[in-house]
């Protein structure tokens, strides 16, 4: 991955299995939101694919591409909400696009998605009338639309009060356990990835690569990285050889 | 003794193809226990499916006391069996009947448990009244009065930023004053040069047809002179800084205010009046005149190129007649109104963005308003000072 020149990240590879919660984790500016765009599509990898169940991403062609892309889901850091449109027209528009519904079964089910994030009776509101975490969800019921079978989440709990973000992240669960969806997310709440994560991946800013991966509980109590031991641990530096249970070894 | 009959299978009239479409039959047991089996598959690609036909079901007699389900054959499944479900537990809660979950697969009922979860807010839905026509023509008109009374207040108070800033007292940046400066002035010399050459060209050539008539072909000069400098030069160049300046003007500090620049400015003590509104406005009055004077110039060199090639007039003998016709008071009409045309159209882009809701939608919605009443304003004031200035006989 990079910008022009400039390298973000180097070497990443990593298997997200099908019903996971998979954390892409890291320091800021490592690169976690810029891997997300490259996996929906937004960006071009500099070298190397993305593949979506064997088939690759970028070597696929255009209408191809769109294809697999509707099968995800994304929500972004900042809501991503038009703000021209009431959060019913915002859900409602992928499945004015991509399904042959009429608008009152399409009325029907943005209000649906709207009641599983818990905003029912806030369908005529504007995106700027209604408080940031109401924004995150409205968002969420947008990338719920076309049932993806892929959610992405860019920090979902970013700016979100502990309640809320415990509160967003049972969702999320629900969410997987429920539809059967795989989720990724990019998060650096520690509450956050410990509570939901399946599996991850460590991005590391100075080495350029990821330098751990597995499932967060694991990576805590085994990675022998000092650096992912500090972020986990949020800066406590606890020797991490002195854990009993390091003698496996990560990938 | 009775046991368990069916009372009825498929619903009037239909045949088991609509049932299969459908994905549901109902049956009534005489326990009042209304089973419902789901079969088939329930997703979006195959479209929509109608709770109404099942909710009547509930209201016939006798009325089921409880409904439950059988979901064995149910195939693959999304939201919209999920709102078909939803719907119908809402009939049934008004009704009183019980609904019985455990049949569906675990997912559904989670997900039907959660769309019912959170209960509607009360008074979170809006009621929308369409006004009738009296009450829209009073509101528009009471708008207009505040929006009007709000502009004078954003005045006053730019006004006085500006004699802060002339006595030294304003907090501005030096440096943010010099690119306002470059960017309303230098930056937009090529369209301004563009636009008052070509408007020169074209006074000249409606000219030129006319006056040819009379064999006072010479006079050319004189319409094309005193027309730019006393109106058009001041006109067109403002009109084109109202769509170049004063839209990027709004539309800057609009998406300013989104990002809570402005209130950053605000906490930290800074007036944005005084940071972000007031070297704009001078910028743009020092500018538009200066702006006005070169497209004169270039306008007349448009009137001097046509009247050379299609009317044989010697470009000296042009600027002889020119000088002549376009007096000191002509150059100094166009140029007050430019001073007040650079004013009011920074000082317009600015009100509209400061005014600027928080939204992407917002902002388009101030760069419009500010062009458009940059215009309006613009076109007004010409008219009344051309009016002014023929009484006065200036």
């Amino acid at each position: 991955m990079a910008y022009g020149d400039f390298v973000i990240q180097r070497d990443l590879n990593f298997t997200i299995s099908k019903g996971d919660i998979f954390i892409i984790m890291g320091g800021s500016g490592c690169g976690k939101s810029t891997l997300l765009r490259h996996l929906v599509g937004l960006q071009v990898p500099a070298r190397g694919r993305v593949l979506f169940s064997g088939e690759s991403l970028w070597d696929a062609e255009q209408e191809r591409r769109d294809a697999i892309l509707r099968k995800t889901g994304v929500t972004y850091q900042a809501g991503g909400l038009w703000s021209s449109m009431t959060l019913a027209e915002n859900v409602a528009l992928p499945l004015e696009q991509y399904t042959d519904l009429s608008p009152a079964e399409i009325a029907d089910l943005a209000s649906l998605n709207l009641a599983l994030v818990g905003l029912a009776g806030f369908e005529d509101y504007f995106p700027s009338q209604i408080s940031g975490g109401m924004q995150k969800r409205a968002g969420l019921a947008r990338a719920m639309a076309l049932s993806p079978e892929v959610l992405l989440f860019d920090e979902p709990s970013a700016g979100l009060d502990p309640i809320s973000s415990r509160l967003l992240d049972d969702l999320i669960l629900e969410l997987r356990d429920s539809l059967g969806a795989t989720i990724v997310m990019v998060t650096h709440e520690l509450a956050s990835i410990f509570a939901v994560g399946d599996n991850s991946v460590f991005l590391d800013p100075e080495t350029k690569t990821q330098i751990a991966s597995g499932a967060p509980k694991q990576l805590l109590a085994e990675c022998p990285d000092p650096k992912v031991q500090r972020f986990l641990r949020r800066g406590v530096v606890v020797a991490a050889g002195k854990t009993p249970a390091n003698q496996g070894v990560l990938a | 003794m009775v046991a368990v009959t069916q009372v009825s299978v498929s619903p009037r009239g239909k045949g088991s193809a609509s049932a299969a479409l459908k994905g549901w039959e109902a049956d009534l047991l005489t326990v009042g226990e209304l089973r419902v089996r789901l079969f088939g598959e329930w997703v979006l690609a195959s479209g929509a499916r109608s709770s109404t036909e099942l909710s009547r079901r509930l209201s016939e007699t006798p009325s089921p006391t409880k409904i439950s389900f059988d979901s064995r054959e149910l195939g693959a499944w999304d939201n919209v069996l999920i709102n078909f479900l939803n719907k119908l537990e809402a009939v049934a809660a008004e009704r009183a009947i019980a609904v019985d979950r455990s049949g569906l697969p675990g997912g559904v009922q989670r997900l039907v448990g959660l769309a019912r979860a959170v209960p509607e807010r009360q008074g979170a839905r809006r009621t929308q009244q369409q006004p009738d026509l009296l009450t829209r023509v009073g509101q528009s008109s009471l708008g207009f009065f505040e929006t009007t009374a709000d502009f004078v207040a954003f005045l006053g108070e730019a006004i006085i930023g500006i004699g802060r800033m002339l006595v030294g007292r304003a907090r501005l940046r030096r440096s943010d004053l010099m690119l306002a400066i470059e960017d309303c002035g230098p930056s937009a010399l090529p369209i301004v040069a563009l636009i008052s050459f070509l408007i020169g060209l074209i006074l000249a050539f409606v000219g030129a047809i006319q006056l040819q008539q009379f064999g006072a072909a010479i006079f050319v000069a004189n319409l094309v002179g005193v027309a730019m400098v006393r109106e058009m030069g001041a006109m067109m160049t403002a009109i084109l800084m109202s769509g170049r300046t004063g839209a990027a003007f709004a539309a800057n500090l609009g998406t300013m205010q989104v990002s809570d620049e402005v209130s950053a400015l605000q906490t930290l003590g800074i007036p944005p009046m005084e940071f972000l509104v007031v070297p704009r406005i001078v910028a743009l009055s020092l500018m538009m005149p200066l702006l006005t004077v070169f497209a004169n110039i270039v306008g007349i060199l448009g009137g001097l190129l046509i009247a050379w090639l299609m009317l044989d007039i010697a470009p000296i003998t042009y600027y002889n007649q020119t000088s002549g016709a376009v007096g000191m008071n002509d150059w100094a009409v166009g140029l007050v109104k430019a001073v007040l045309f650079g004013a009011v159209v920074a000082i317009v882009g600015c009100w509209r963005g400061m005014r600027c809701q928080r939204s992407a939608a917002a902002v388009g919605t101030a760069a419009t308003s500010a062009v458009v009443v940059c215009i309006v304003l613009i076109i007004v004031i010409d008219a009344t000072a051309t009016v002014i200035c023929t009484t006065l006989k200036i």
